[in-house]
């Protein structure tokens, strides 16, 4: 055991945990933010997906020791409101079925959108292909995205809709 | 009294409804300002049916106004927690967006919760529609009594009744006590469909806004006081049981409490294994990996794919049980001066939700209560409570979002599982299955092998056809068989016996496979193994007779006029009469079963030796299509789930146990392998009919019949790889 001082999604967590735990279960189980979810624990499916520093990372298989000078972000801490433009795409086109991928689906497509703010669909093939969906939402993942990356580079200092 | 609902409504007045249906329904209202403190519950009833536990309050209003929907349906994906609700919410007259919806606990007073055969919204359709006509001309009652003027100058609008010749309105909120002591009406008048305001409109889906934030709750986010976690490791060969456990080194893992034998009971099979319970779920893999166990495997490790399918080609050769007789098929096939034969080998096959298996249980002296992403919670809930000898009404079942069904949750077996450690460990337990586990344990889709024939007459038209399914069997397996010479499982023949297509001399017939791995209903069951075979061969006999593979069938079907419109829909839409570009080929297939009907276009390329699928164009005919967007959602991903199993891999055994673990080696679709996929919804005012299993079963046979057009090769087996074609 060990203790480890965590900063997910800008707040602090001290944990006292086996350093080799990795960090999906120290999110799970010791922080309680059950967003990110296990799928394979062979960084094959992407569930799991949080970011470090900004980069889309498999936390299935990385031990929490480490991540300790790192910073965390969970789906949780994606957005408050659902107000990242990915997740009003989500709902826009509905893109969730079961829901059980999604965190990790968003998680990896936020990254891209840090990086690549108008992905093309190779883009997005390279960035999304390591997060599996079994109920085959792929085709609206897609769009989704696109969608989503238009909300991003139509938003303007102005507010055109004139609503608040 | 169980909790039905998330934030539970502690006082409660029911009215039963159940004269209304003949079967497990009525509305319940919630009246916190009149009833007692308490849990007390005040029962009206309308009818001389003495049972109070069969009032199913599928809508609960409070004087406030806050409006409660019932969903007893779970939801894995398939939309019933917006395709369930609106069925009320439309006679009641109140939106989506005003209601709240809650999961029931499970419960037989409710009817069948199961999700299963995409037979939620068909066979839910009539009753829910009712309870909410009859809600509504109570509350219109109430409100004509209120204002002692005549009901018919009464109306609803969103959640308030209006009074038509005046401003005067009341919320529902505000009628429900007086409503609530008024004569049910036993045939309330239901809207004409023309009328329907939610009903066949994209409503948003309620549950996706808590599946972009992580705050939807599956079984595997469920956390109760006190709780232990566990990893159950597995015997290694299908029934092998534990010899002896050598636990010592497990238990001196920091957080390992304890290390107990387990069983899981998948409905007439058990089992075995030895879990490791720990404070934190990590700990429990870290011990369970310290086990040393010794195994008594009997002689379940003979098995392997090889030798069951090789068995499979020498059944084929018997006649099984016929389903289905048409003319005398033997002798006009002997007579006939062309001849087809082919035989098909289709695969085993895992569920693989994303969310693996899992299950919290809490069992107590005299209770028990278990968090868990079911597809069966009444039917779970009655079997635990034979498992523990208690009654029913001792067990609590709660619903979670399921990550995933496909079939798999219908066996509940994982909660099964997690009773009987909570029962030795005295205290709740979770169990998480590790991917591993998930994939291997079963029950997996039975592999079968068809054997086929047709014969021709001189003018090339089809004149005799065969198929024989030989088929492990699903329900013997699980259930047994009172007679054991009737081993067979007529799913088997589902699609085949009741075909459109109609030929003068037919036979169809099953051939059971014994079989040691267990098996379980996977989305669309047989159906996504015997649909290949049969679609597939009857596109072989269309080239044979030298016909348009899409006309030749039409020319095939003449009393199902469905099926002859939904296929012609399917060539509409597709664009299967247009010319195609060189180098493309396109396949057809249609499929008509327990659960709906659909059919697919494919259409794929062969350009400088790269094979690609271009285009897929679904068609489906449900019926009244409840939510047309989450229909095409359900076709696309139905879509999806057969590409993988026609393209990736399937589950082979090696020495009595699975081979395949994880998504390594059971490869799933990924987002850079879909092609383009297009779904129309035939237009129709008939009845809702399935919408969650149709889209699989042709897609398959349909990309088969498009590589036999592009590149003269036939496929005869799943899963095969698109590079070798």
């Amino acid at each position: 055991m060990a203790n480890f001082t965590l900063t997910i999604n800008g707040e602090q967590h001290q944990v006292d945990v086996d350093p080799q735990m990795p960090l999906l279960w120290v999110i799970r189980d010791f922080v309680g933010l059950t967003g990110t979810k296990f799928g394979c624990g062979i960084a094959q499916c992407g569930a799991c997906t949080v970011h470090l520093d900004g980069n889309a990372t498999r936390s299935c298989v990385l031990p929490v020791s480490a991540v300790a000078d790192k910073q965390i972000t969970t789906i949780e801490g994606l957005s408050t409101e659902k107000s990242h433009p990915l997740q009003k795409a989500w709902i826009e086109h509905q893109v969730p079925q079961c829901g059980y991928c999604q965190s990790g689906q968003l998680m990896s497509a936020a990254a891209l959108l840090k990086q690549k703010p108008k992905p093309t669909d190779a883009d997005i093939d390279t960035a999304m292909q390591g997060n599996i969906c079994r109920c085959g939402t792929y085709v609206r993942i897609r769009k989704a995205i696109h969608s989503a990356a238009n909300l991003m580079s139509d938003a303007t200092p102005t507010n055109k809709t004139g609503k608040p | 009294m169980t909790k039905p609902l998330q934030q539970p409504i502690s006082r409660r007045e029911f009215i039963h409804l159940s004269a209304l249906t003949g079967a497990f329904l009525g509305l319940g209202f919630s009246l916190p300002d009149r009833a007692q403190a308490g849990e007390k519950s005040i029962f009206k009833l309308t009818n001389d049916n003495p049972v109070p536990t069969e009032i199913t309050p599928f809508i609960l209003i409070d004087s406030t106004n806050r409006i409660i929907l019932i969903n007893h349906k779970p939801e894995m994906g398939q939309g019933t927690w917006q395709s369930i609700p609106v069925l009320v919410a439309e006679e009641l007259d109140v939106r989506l967006d005003q209601v709240e919806i809650h999961m029931a606990t499970a419960d037989k007073k409710y009817g069948d919760m199961g999700v299963g055969g995409s037979n939620s919204v068909k066979g839910s359709y009539m009753h829910l529609r009712k309870a909410g006509a009859a809600a509504r001309e109570m509350l219109l009652a109430a409100a004509a009594q209120t204002w002692n003027v005549p009901l018919i100058d009464c109306t609803t609008k969103e959640g308030m009744v209006l009074h038509k010749k005046s401003t005067k309105k009341l919320s529902y909120g505000e009628l429900v006590e007086k409503a609530s002591k008024l004569d049910v009406p036993k045939e309330p008048k239901l809207k004409d469909p023309k009328t329907f305001k939610l009903i066949g409109k994209a409503i948003p889906r309620p549950d996706v806004p808590l599946k972009v934030d992580g705050t939807a709750q599956f079984g595997i986010d469920i956390k109760v006081p006190g709780m232990l976690y566990a990893s159950i490791e597995r015997a290694p060969v299908f029934y092998a049981k534990v010899k002896s456990v050598d636990d010592a080194k497990a238990k001196t893992v920091a957080g390992v409490k304890q290390v107990l034998r387990s069983e899981r009971k998948l409905n007439k099979n058990t089992f075995y294994g030895v879990a490791v319970l720990a404070e934190n779920y990590y700990a429990a893999t870290q011990g369970r990996k310290a086990l040393k166990i010794q195994w008594e495997t009997g002689n379940n490790t003979q098995w392997n794919s090889q030798t069951i399918y090789a068995r499979m080609k020498d059944l084929a050769q018997a006649e099984g049980k016929i389903s289905h007789s048409t003319g005398d098929f033997d002798k006009a096939f002997l007579a006939a001066p062309t001849k087809l034969e082919a035989e098909y080998k289709l695969p085993f096959a895992a569920h693989a939700p994303m969310e693996p298996q899992n299950c919290v249980a809490h069992v107590q002296a005299d209770k028990c209560e278990i968090w868990a992403p079911t597809q069966v919670p009444d039917w779970a809930k009655g079997e635990v409570a034979k498992y523990l000898n208690m009654p029913e009404e001792s067990i609590t079942l709660h619903t979670t979002y399921l990550g995933g069904g496909f079939g798999r949750r219908l066996f509940f077996d994982a909660i099964m599982e997690a009773v009987h450690l909570s029962k030795q460990a005295g205290v709740p337990v979770k169990t998480i299955w590790s991917r591993e586990d998930d994939m291997t344990a079963g029950p997996f889709r039975p592999g079968t092998y068809s054997s086929l024939k047709a014969g021709l007459d001189a003018a090339g038209k089809p004149i005799a056809f065969q198929h024989k399914v030989v088929a492990p069997s699903i329900s013997y397996d699980n259930f047994g068989s009172k007679d054991p010479s009737q081993r067979e499982d007529e799913g088997a023949m589902e699609g085949i016996k009741d075909s459109a297509y109609e030929f003068a001399h037919a036979k169809y017939h099953t051939i059971y496979a014994e079989t040691t791995m267990p098996l379980g209903w996977w989305r669309a069951v047989y159906s996504t193994t015997t649909a290949f075979a049969h679609e597939s061969f009857i596109d072989e006999v269309a080239h044979a007779a030298k016909k348009d593979p899409l006309q030749f069938r039409l020319s095939l079907i003449n009393k199902n006029t469905r099926m002859k419109k939904l296929l012609t829909f399917l060539g509409e839409k597709s664009g299967w009469s247009k010319p195609l570009d060189k180098g493309w080929g396109k396949g057809v297939a249609i499929w008509q079963f327990f659960a709906g009907q659909a059919g697919h276009v494919v259409y794929v390329s062969k350009l400088n030796g790269q094979t690609k699928i271009e285009k897929i164009v679904a068609a489906i005919d449900c019926g009244m299509a409840i939510n047309p967007d989450n229909v095409k959602a359900q076709v696309e991903g139905a879509t999806v789930m057969a590409l993988m199993a026609a393209l990736k891999d399937e589950i082979t055994f090696e020495g009595g146990k699975a081979v395949q673990t994880n998504f390594n080696n059971y490869r799933m679709m990924r987002i850079q392998e879909i092609p383009p996929i297009e779904v129309y919804i035939l237009p129709s005012t008939d009845k809702p009919d399935g919408v969650g299993e149709p889209g699989l079963p042709p897609l398959a046979p349909a990309l088969g019949n498009a590589l036999f057009a592009a590149t003269g090769k036939r496929v005869r087996q799943l899963p095969f790889r698109m590079e070798e074609m």
